[in-house]
């Protein structure tokens, strides 16, 4: 029997209720939401149940929403069951003051590096994580550098002189 | 000769001790920039420590600012052995998003392009696990048809390494006959040297024994460190996005998805070759199918799609539709759909999925790319562990580690 969404949706619905929102069919897969307190045990259910075998994670990422109070923070979940070819997006939010998380590293290996990505560019601290340090950006860096606050460079600023860049200074 | 003084050690006071070993940041065993820390016994490894990120170029926050065009350029740059696979990895991604339908003829083409991006990628991998235990010949031999391959792309696109190819909707301009011609060169000639190359190193002895039993990982292992690509095949495990999720007309095609047992550094090489034979396959078969088109059917190359597509540039200098959409298009003033979606392709290292959400406005407002080299590269010290360091070496190219994809 294949694996369809309607499937997922009823198991994930009677197994946590009114915990699971927002399920959507999405152009390329379905995806829905769950708290934060229950990432982990979502994630669990989806990879132990037999008749689901979410054992392959894909990605993990983030985004930043400033705007969505309380909830600013989004971590994505990309799952996939290699066996019936059916791929699932997870999405939990949370707030920015206090971006923990629990770590999926016990689940699946893979999550370990995705997590520490995510943590240097968001600051979502995933509680339990073995080795939660920044990876891609210098260890002394003091800020979350893909979080919306820090937009990129404005190109037509002219206040700062660096001629080797082609950018503002004065023309000869 | 022998005038210099040897330590020699009283019997009994033989202290075990590691020696920390740094292999990179730049080093001659890994190819590309990023770092090793070993921990040896002897020569063994007790410990690994991977660094990464000494050439992030914050590519997923430069792309928050930029039009979808413009984001084509910067995935060039993640794996730079295989560029045209991203770069249409990236428009079809689009193309999800903004409901576009392509053409059979470039679904065709672009098969084409990414076929020969994949041979080139295998090539360069495979070739560097022979110049890491010690065979040169094979690398010097095959660099020639790598080169065609270049040629090709220069004929398509105008560029080589950083192609840039293409657009959202399909290329820029057709196929000239000289990129058919070097295509059919390409075909008619790779085969013996992809043999030869098979031939130098398949059954050879000393390669056999270098490789076997080395940097193996079992399918179980590999699935839960997220390994995709030859890389998993090599494990047991047939999973090709190809196969799996078609894109671009793949299901029209009709070819083999090798797949090794052991996941050791020999499968992973027989894995590649055994795919650079599909690819030359797929890419008879897509020549084939070009052929059937007739009359205007035949001279399409893109999908139409006025908002997204540049125009062609002497359209843009006689047609006012085209003036105006090429400067709509060159000033970023599209908005783009509501939504979100995943989309992957078989990267020439393993799954490359593009995550791309857009709020309606005229950039991404976030894009993350899923590169699975900076996935399956966290496995190193559990595949590693106890090995030779020498193996480590070859490991550490057969896995095909590209530093421009692990650093984004």
């Amino acid at each position: 029997m294949a694996l369809t969404y309607e499937h997922i949706q009823s198991a994930l619905v009677n197994k946590f209720g009114e915990a699971i929102t927002n399920w959507q069919i999405g152009v390329d897969m379905a995806s829905f939401e769950a708290p934060k307190e229950a990432n982990l045990k979502v994630l669990q259910f989806l990879y132990e149940e037999s008749s689901l075998g979410f054992q392959f994670l894909t990605d993990i990422t983030a985004v930043h929403y400033p705007d969505q109070l309380g909830k600013e923070l989004a971590v994505v979940y990309h799952l996939h069951n290699l066996v019936e070819n059916v791929r699932l997006r997870f999405k939990v939010f949370t707030s920015i003051e206090d971006p923990t998380i629990f770590t999926a590293t016990q689940l699946f290996s893979s999550a370990n590096w995705m997590e520490r990505e995510t943590y240097d560019f968001f600051g979502i601290q995933f509680v339990g994580h073995p080795n939660l340090k920044r990876i891609l950006n210098v260890d002394e860096m003091e800020y979350f550098p893909l979080r919306k606050e820090f937009p990129l460079e404005d190109q037509t600023r002219i206040d700062k002189d660096d001629e080797m860049f082609g950018r503002g200074g004065s023309i000869r | 000769m022998n005038d210099h003084k040897h330590i020699i050690l009283e019997e009994g006071n033989i202290q075990k001790q590691t020696t920390t070993l740094n292999l990179g940041p730049t080093h001659p065993a890994t190819h590309g920039v990023f770092q090793n820390i070993v921990e040896l016994d002897g020569e063994r490894v007790v410990k690994a420590e991977q660094t990464v990120g000494y050439i992030h170029r914050a590519f997923e926050k430069l792309a928050e600012r930029r039009p979808l065009y413009q984001v084509t350029p910067i995935t060039d740059r993640l794996n730079y052995c295989s560029s045209p696979i991203n770069n249409i990895g990236w428009h079809l991604t689009c193309e999800k998003l903004l409901g576009v339908k392509t053409p059979k003829r470039v679904d065709y083409l672009r098969v084409i392009v990414m076929e020969l991006a994949r041979i080139a990628d295998h090539l360069i991998c495979n070739s560097i696990v022979g110049v890491d235990t010690g065979a040169f010949t094979g690398f010097l031999y095959v660099f020639q048809y790598r080169e065609l391959i270049y040629e090709i792309y220069e004929e398509i696109c105008g560029s080589r390494l950083t192609t840039n190819i293409g657009r959202i909707g399909g290329f820029e301009r057709d196929f000239t006959p000289a990129a058919f011609e070097k295509i059919e060169k390409f075909l008619k000639e790779y085969p013996a040297v992809l043999k030869e190359f098979e031939d130098l190193f398949n059954r050879n002895r000393i390669f056999m024994e270098r490789t076997q039993g080395t940097g193996g990982i079992s399918a179980e292992r590999a699935l839960n460190y997220g390994f995709t690509g030859p890389n998993l095949r090599a494990a047991g495990v047939d999973y090709d996005v190809r196969v799996h999720n078609p894109y671009c007309s793949y299901e029209d095609f009709d070819f083999e998805v090798p797949v090794g047992s052991t996941g050791d550094n020999y499968d992973r090489f027989l894995v590649r070759n055994g795919e650079m034979w599909q690819s030359l396959s797929i890419i008879k078969q897509a020549m084939q199918k070009l052929e059937q088109f007739k009359g205007t059917d035949a001279d399409v190359y893109h999908a139409d799609v006025p908002e997204y597509y540049l125009p062609e540039k002497k359209d843009v200098y006689t047609k006012m539709e085209a003036l105006i959409w090429h400067f709509k298009i060159i000033m970023g003033e599209i908005d783009m759909p509501k939504g979100e979606v995943y989309f992957s392709v078989e990267g020439g290292n393993g799954e490359l999925g593009y995550y791309l959400i857009s709020d309606g406005g005229r950039t991404p407002y976030r894009l993350h790319f899923r590169r699975p080299c900076f996935i399956y590269y966290q496995a190193f010290e559990e595949i590693v562990k106890g090995s030779m360091l020498s193996d480590t070496i070859v490991t550490l190219s057969s896995l095909n580690l590209i530093a421009g994809e692990m650093d984004a």
